[in-house]
């Protein structure tokens, strides 16, 4: 599917990219990228026939998933216990957890991010998506800092904000540190009943220069998608085309607390719903930024609500060091013009070299 | 030192507290019906301060520093919400009119609330005190707290010679506290906005008593006692964590559900369930205490938590005692991990 982005980048690789990474698979994926047309439409018609069926094998993934928010944590501690069955000890923890959990006596920081629930329920609930069904592979993780603050700037698409999620397991799950990703969210997210809830204990915040300073002058990793609602909810067309960075303020923000800009380029969740159309009464009338028609959402109902299991590669980039510049230079507009295209030209480079390298969209 | 509102709890406390400091002579105690507990040793005057008679007060006693208490949320004895809105900004109008005519006033300590942010989504998630609020609160005591502020602020730039404090504190909780968040708490059942799991701040009265003595007096070498305040304890306690940790069953509703509920309780006299409190049990609040603790210089005794914990042992279990639950939990484990588990069985249940 990434077919009609792939050939113009070609030059791109060209210029020397090849030189820095000279990767078994990008030679295939170029390999691929010359053979004929028929060949891979008939791959991909394969792929889209298998699809019901993989769907309805994974379906549990996202049922499992939802079924803990409406109720309490206290289910999934109970599930983690009948699932260790004989491990008499995880019975023990998992009723130690629970003990814990009903008589209120666990913490959550200023932001209501509780970082026990975190852990052993709802990043457990998120694991089995990122591992089994975007089986996720992260490069370049050793490009975030073990301590300290610093500001992780990825791209957003996907139509729901699954990536930001993604992003946030796959930090924790593969730093040497165990370091946990604050997100910074859409004000959407803080007026959803329940979403607002699990946003809050997941420790994610909203997506504004108080807060985000907050975050990264107490040295934690804040992540943050600048793209916003324009990237999530862009058309299928537009795949891996970055939309416009905002005023740049997350690069003022980082200025000012002095942090590195990490960049990080997600592929494979723009294709996990493929937006096709964009309802604009209904999404009005329901007061979300669009509404999304996919091939199978409405149509299916809660079916095709289903994501499709497409193969994920998350890259973090290059520092970009914000520690150099003078105390004023926060305010200056050239400057903060010139870093947040830097970061968005890093990005978007990434995004294209990694496509290259994909050998397909589900595998 | 001329205090108002010294019918209530917290007036009394600090009355008899700020007398036993050396560095004050008396302590003129108003209010407009006289207290039932003790005042020490203060003159107690009967004077409502929404009338004009409370300037003659302030000069007949040569008052220099005015600690201005009445600023409350909740009704004392009989009186609807108008009277108590009235007491709230016509008295603050009518006091601050006193104090401008007065040369002998120096310092000017005002009790106001977090409230004043309001609370909505949209907000930061920490307050600090120079962020305006995003949506100013509609009405009730968040929107008389707003009032008086502004009239404050303008009384500090007409009078720039006098030492204006205004001290923003957090839902102030105590064994004895009478405000609204405390009424709400001892409901047996605490209805719950569905979905929604606000965090929210307290503040212990001792902390209060403190930090008013502290904006009353002189400040002490490198600190600063007049600006604009937030006061409240470390810490964030989400409102499912005050529940549980009181013993109290919540019952999550629908948003009319609980509009519903709220004005039923309100019409019952129960307790003040009004708007605001209703959008702080929606979407909590939490203030940035940095300022009281670098400028001010005190650092809260209480956290959160210990306030919380203070003030759920003053009230008695409730129908879950955590107790309890956490009894029928080690049972579970000793049900569940049965033999081999043996050794760990009794150590759990010991807990």
């Amino acid at each position: 599917m990434a077919d009609a982005k792939v050939i113009p980048f070609d030059d791109d690789r060209t210029r020397g990219g090849a030189a820095q990474r000279p990767s078994r698979r990008r030679n295939a994926g170029s390999r691929r990228t010359g053979e004929n047309a028929v060949v891979r439409d008939a791959r991909e018609s394969g792929e889209v026939q298998a699809l019901p069926g993989l769907a309805g094998s994974t379906e549990d993934v996202p049922v499992t998933r939802e079924k803990p928010e409406p109720s309490q944590e206290a289910a999934g501690a109970l599930d983690g216990a009948v699932d260790g069955g004989a491990l008499e000890r995880r019975i023990a923890s998992g009723l130690a957890f629970l003990r814990k959990r009903l008589t209120g006596d666990y913490e959550v920081d200023d932001f209501g991010y509780d970082a026990e629930l975190t852990d052993q329920v709802l990043m457990s609930l998120l694991r089995p998506l990122y591992e089994k069904y975007f089986r996720v592979e992260v490069k370049g993780i050793g490009n975030i800092p073990a301590e300290g603050g610093a500001l992780i700037v990825a791209n957003h698409s996907g139509t729901l904000p699954m990536d930001g999620l993604m992003m946030q397991v796959a930090v924790h799950d593969n730093h040497p540190a165990g370091r946990h990703l604050r997100l910074l969210a859409a004000d959407l997210v803080f007026m959803l009943p329940v979403v607002n809830e699990l946003a809050r204990k997941l420790g994610h915040t909203l997506a504004c220069a108080e807060d985000a300073s907050r975050l990264l002058q107490q040295g934690e990793l804040v992540g943050v998608m600048p793209e916003g609602f324009k990237g999530l909810g862009k058309p299928f067309g537009e795949r891996y085309k970055l939309q416009r960075f905002g005023r740049g303020g997350f690069v003022s923000t980082a200025l000012r607390a002095g942090t590195p800009i990490i960049p990080c380029s997600i592929v494979g969740a723009e294709e996990i719903y493929p937006m096709i159309g964009n309802s604009r009464t209904i999404a009005r009338l329901l007061g979300f930024p669009y509404f999304p028609i996919t091939p199978t959402f409405p149509w299916l109902g809660p079916l095709g609500a289903i994501p499709l299991p497409t193969k994920w590669t998350i890259q973090f980039g290059e520092p970009i060091p914000t520690d150099g510049y003078p105390p004023e230079a926060a305010e200056d507009p050239m400057l903060m013009f010139n870093l947040t295209d830097q970061v968005r030209e890093q990005i978007q480079h990434t995004l294209y070299k990694l496509l290259v390298q994909r050998r397909s969209v589900f595998f | 030192m001329l205090v108002t509102g010294v019918a209530r709890q917290l007036g009394g406390r600090f009355v008899r507290r700020i007398q036993r400091d050396p560095d004050v002579d008396r302590v003129i105690a108003v209010d407009a019906v006289p207290p039932e507990h003790h005042l020490g040793g203060a003159d107690f005057v009967q004077a409502d301060i929404r009338h004009p008679a409370i300037a003659r007060v302030l000069a007949e006693h040569n008052v220099d520093t005015v600690v201005h208490l009445d600023v409350t949320g909740t009704p004392l004895g009989s009186g609807g919400r108008t009277t108590l809105k009235e007491t709230n900004v016509i008295g603050t109008m009518q006091l601050l009119g006193a104090c401008q005519k007065s040369p002998l006033i120096k310092r000017l300590v005002v009790k106001s609330s977090t409230n004043v942010y309001g609370s909505a989504p949209r907000d930061p998630a920490v307050f600090t005190e120079t962020m305006p609020p995003k949506s100013l609160p509609s009405g009730g005591f968040a929107k008389d707290t707003v009032e008086v502020e502004g009239y404050v602020r303008g009384f500090a730039r007409r009078r720039p010679d006098v030492a204006v404090c205004v001290l923003r504190f957090a839902n102030i909780l105590g064994p004895s506290a009478d405000s609204p968040l405390a009424s709400y708490f001892s409901l047996p059942v605490l209805p719950t906005v569905l979905g929604y799991d606000p965090r929210l701040q307290f503040v212990h009265e001792d902390d209060v008593i403190e930090v008013l003595r502290i904006a009353s007096h002189e400040p002490a070498r490198g600190t600063l006692n007049s600006g604009t305040f937030n006061i409240a304890g470390d810490g964030v306690l989400l409102l499912s964590q005050c529940a549980r940790r009181l013993g109290r069953p919540t019952v999550p509703l629908l948003m009319p559900a609980v509009a519903w509920v709220g004005s039923m309780v309100r019409t019952l006299g129960v307790t003040d369930f009004s708007p605001e409190q209703l959008r702080l049990l929606t979407h909590g609040r939490v203030v940035s205490t940095n300022q009281m603790r670098e400028t001010l210089g005190y650092r809260a005794r209480c956290t959160t938590a210990e306030t919380f914990a203070d003030f759920a042992r003053g009230r008695g279990p409730g129908l879950l005692p955590p107790e309890a639950v956490a009894g029928a939990v080690d049972r579970l484990a000793a049900l569940a991990v049965p033999a081999p588990g043996g050794g760990r069985t009794p150590t759990q249940s010991a807990n």
